[in-house]
């Protein structure tokens, strides 16, 4: 009977070029193949961040005691972020440059927006702090542009965080902030 | 190439092992009867200070292992431990610390010795290849391995690297943020590093148990060239080369002794011995010295080429650097191998190594340093003094046209009188004119030895002008050519390429070659030449 059975299915397939076999053998590739992707995945995946990396940190900032000309670093998610309380001089080189011949094209007011779409102040700008080279934190108030100088490869920054010079191919990153009252903001 | 065995055991234990476990006879062929060429230099003994190499290193590790903590909060302090506290761990640290400059020592001279003399050509570009896995296992385990101290230049370093991945197009931040286990190197990456760093040493040894098979299959190139032919060019590897490799290793061992017991810090970065900290980046990072040239090259590239930003231009060619050799074989087309018979060949080559060495000083140098001295910065000023001004805004019809109508505006003034005319852009399209007239122009030349001290001298000249009489300072800023060591990279980054991409294609097409000796035994007794 199994026999019988065999040659029935057989002769029909053997016309087409197709066995009973091949689809056995298609279909347990397939499901091998699916298997290890399944079985790879988690162990791919363990080495994204956990939930406790990726858990959206906030910081809150005092800005009060920062004097102009001065900034502080802070962290955030990890990651350092630039608070700078701008001159009246560095405003007006950030603002006077907004249509040089910038690599990044942004103006200054731009670059203050909140996280809400409202205006920033020109006081105060809030860049995050990784050069967009290769990551390392660029000096305060270095370089040709007064802004940042990265030491590790030598991209200048203005005093809005617009590259100016050198390797890196971005201005330095906004950071998402919103004015909680005059003088406090909350980063993230 | 070793053809039929010739082991006999010589004792009944032997006798019973033999039909069971050939691994003796797999020894005696590989190690004692092999035949290995009988002109071999001493440039063919690095082989074997690897392999010790990679003993050392392997034997330290695990045992530093056992007393590395890896967490950030620990780590920096343990591996001081490990020098102060633990029972002869100033020695055992030093000793792998020390060790990994001295296995890419070993590793760039016996890989300058496969390219002088051709050891990648037929039948050899498997032996070359596995060679180059080699090589891009150990750079790889040398960076995670640095990053363990936790020091200034390890937090760096693996920041430097990571984000290189970010440079990759639309999936660089992912595959970075997967690496680094978060959004900044912080401790999950650390203790990956650490998983890896112990893992990728095993590899090397799979790859280097390939890498001698491959070897023991195609046979040892040699200076001549030339295949051995008859019995007489070949002698068997115990004792000839044996005796050879252990006197090299007791020699490099001494170098090795050297750097460990008189001046174990004298490789690394003094930063290294400042604990790792995220918001202060060291002002000059520098990879260990074996990774310069690769850095010197990553950074050459300051200008961006059509959808090719700097930053991936940089990490392309870095990599590229690396993925050319894997295809040397096809890239040089002499038929000779060795460039002991290749006149013209041997001078790019010397060219070659002096380049290399050069992209390693540059590597370590600041990118905007001056390589060689250049004239002053300088800048011509002209301002109207007892002048008065007149402000005019003007308001273009389009973005577009902005600037050159702002020009026009600009020149009308001049026409109508102005000496002097400056435009300030407020907006898109709009932008003031300040125009002064009726008093006498001056004219000066400010100078400084660079950039900044230009910019100083400029604002000195119109801080003692005084801001009252006159409103404003045209300046003209005229730059020198400066021969930065940016500039000297990219000279020789071209070089490094054309050297694989260029002349070694045509070079092989177009040279004469020396006679090349039909035998190795010619080539010793100097019948040939």
């Amino acid at each position: 009977m199994a026999e019988t059975t065999a040659n029935e299915t057989a002769a029909p397939a053997a016309s087409a070029g197709e066995t009973r076999r091949d689809f056995i053998f298609i279909a347990a590739g397939a499901v091998g193949a699916v298997g290890a992707a399944l079985t790879a995945w988690p162990f791919i995946d363990q080495m994204n961040p956990a939930a406790d990396t990726r858990a959206m940190a906030t910081t809150e900032v005092d800005l009060a005691s920062l004097q102009a000309g001065q900034q502080i670093v802070i962290t955030w998610q990890g990651k350092p972020v630039f608070v700078r309380h701008r001159t009246p001089a560095e405003i007006e080189a950030a603002q006077r440059d907004d249509y040089a011949a910038l690599k990044d094209p942004a103006t200054d007011a731009s670059r203050l927006v909140q996280a809400n779409g409202a205006a920033g102040k020109p006081a105060f700008l809030i860049v995050q702090a990784a050069c967009t080279h290769l990551g390392c934190i660029p000096t305060f108030a270095a370089g040709d542009y007064k802004g940042w100088m990265c030491a590790c490869h030598g991209s200048q920054y203005d005093t809005s965080g617009r590259i100016r010079r050198g390797p890196a191919p971005l201005n330095l990153a906004l950071a998402p902030y919103t004015y909680l009252t005059d003088t406090s903001i909350r980063i993230g | 190439m070793a053809g039929p065995s010739t082991y006999q055991p010589a004792s009944g234990f032997t006798r019973w092992l033999d039909t069971r476990l050939p691994i003796l006879r797999l020894a005696h062929d590989s190690f004692v009867a092999y035949p290995t060429p009988r002109n071999l230099n001493y440039w063919w003994t690095f082989g074997a200070v690897l392999s010790m190499c990679l003993v050392v290193q392997i034997v330290t590790g695990i045992v530093l292992a056992m007393h590395y903590a890896p967490s950030i909060h620990d780590a920096f302090a343990s591996v001081q431990r490990i020098r102060r506290d633990v029972p002869w761990g100033w020695l055992i640290q030093p000793i792998h610390a020390v060790g990994a400059s001295m296995f890419f020592l070993a590793v760039y001279i016996h890989m300058f010795r496969g390219l002088y003399y051709g050891s990648y050509k037929a039948p050899r570009e498997v032996l070359w290849i596995l060679g180059c896995v080699i090589y891009l296992l150990m750079v790889a385990t040398a960076f995670l391995g640095y990053s363990l101290p936790w020091g200034q230049m390890s937090f760096w370093a693996a920041t430097v690297i990571t984000n290189l991945l970010g440079a990759v197009p639309v999936v660089g931040t992912a595959i970075r943020d997967w690496l680094m286990g978060g959004f900044a190197i912080d401790n999950p990456t650390l203790n990956r590093f650490f998983s890896l760093h112990y893992l990728l040493p095993f590899l090397i040894v799979g790859v280097v148990v390939l890498h001698v098979w491959a070897l023991h299959e195609a046979g040892q190139n040699n200076p001549a060239g030339v295949d051995p032919k008859e019995k007489g060019d070949t002698v068997p590897f115990t004792p000839h080369a044996t005796m050879k490799d252990l006197f090299i290793t007791v020699v490099f061992l001494l170098l090795f002794g050297l750097f460990v017991f008189y001046m174990p810090d004298a490789l690394g970065h003094p930063d290294n011995y400042i604990p790792a900290d995220p918001l202060v980046t060291p002002t000059h990072i520098v990879p260990e010295w074996y990774l310069l040239p690769f850095y010197a090259i990553l950074r050459a590239i300051d200008f961006n080429v059509g959808p090719i930003d700097s930053k991936l231009g940089g990490v392309i060619l870095m990599f590229g650097a690396i993925a050319v050799l894997f295809v040397l074989p096809w890239l040089d087309t002499s038929r000779v191998r060795s460039m002991r018979y290749r006149p013209i060949a041997q001078q790019f080559f010397l060219i070659f190594v002096v380049v290399c060495i050069a992209l390693g000083w540059c590597g370590a140098q600041q990118p905007a340093a001056p390589v060689i001295p250049h004239p002053a910065f300088k800048a011509d000023l002209r301002w109207v003094e007892g002048g008065t001004s007149a402000t005019r805004t003007v308001t273009a019809t389009s973005e577009r046209d902005a600037v050159a109508g702002f020009e026009a505006a600009a020149q009308e003034m001049r026409q109508a009188g102005a000496q002097l005319v400056l435009v300030n852009r407020t907006s898109p399209t709009q932008a003031t004119l300040t125009g002064v007239s009726g008093g006498t122009e001056q004219r000066a030349t400010v100078q400084g030895r660079d950039l900044d001290a230009l910019e100083a001298e400029i604002g000195k000249r119109k801080a003692s002008l005084g801001a009252a009489s006159v409103p404003f300072v045209e300046v003209d800023r005229k730059e020198p050519f400066v021969f930065t060591v940016t500039r000297f990279s990219q000279i020789l980054t071209a070089y490094y390429f054309l050297f694989f991409l260029g002349i070694l294609p045509l070079l092989g097409l177009r040279e004469t070659a020396s006679r090349v000796p039909d035998t190795i035994a010619k080539s010793i007794r100097g019948g040939a030449h």
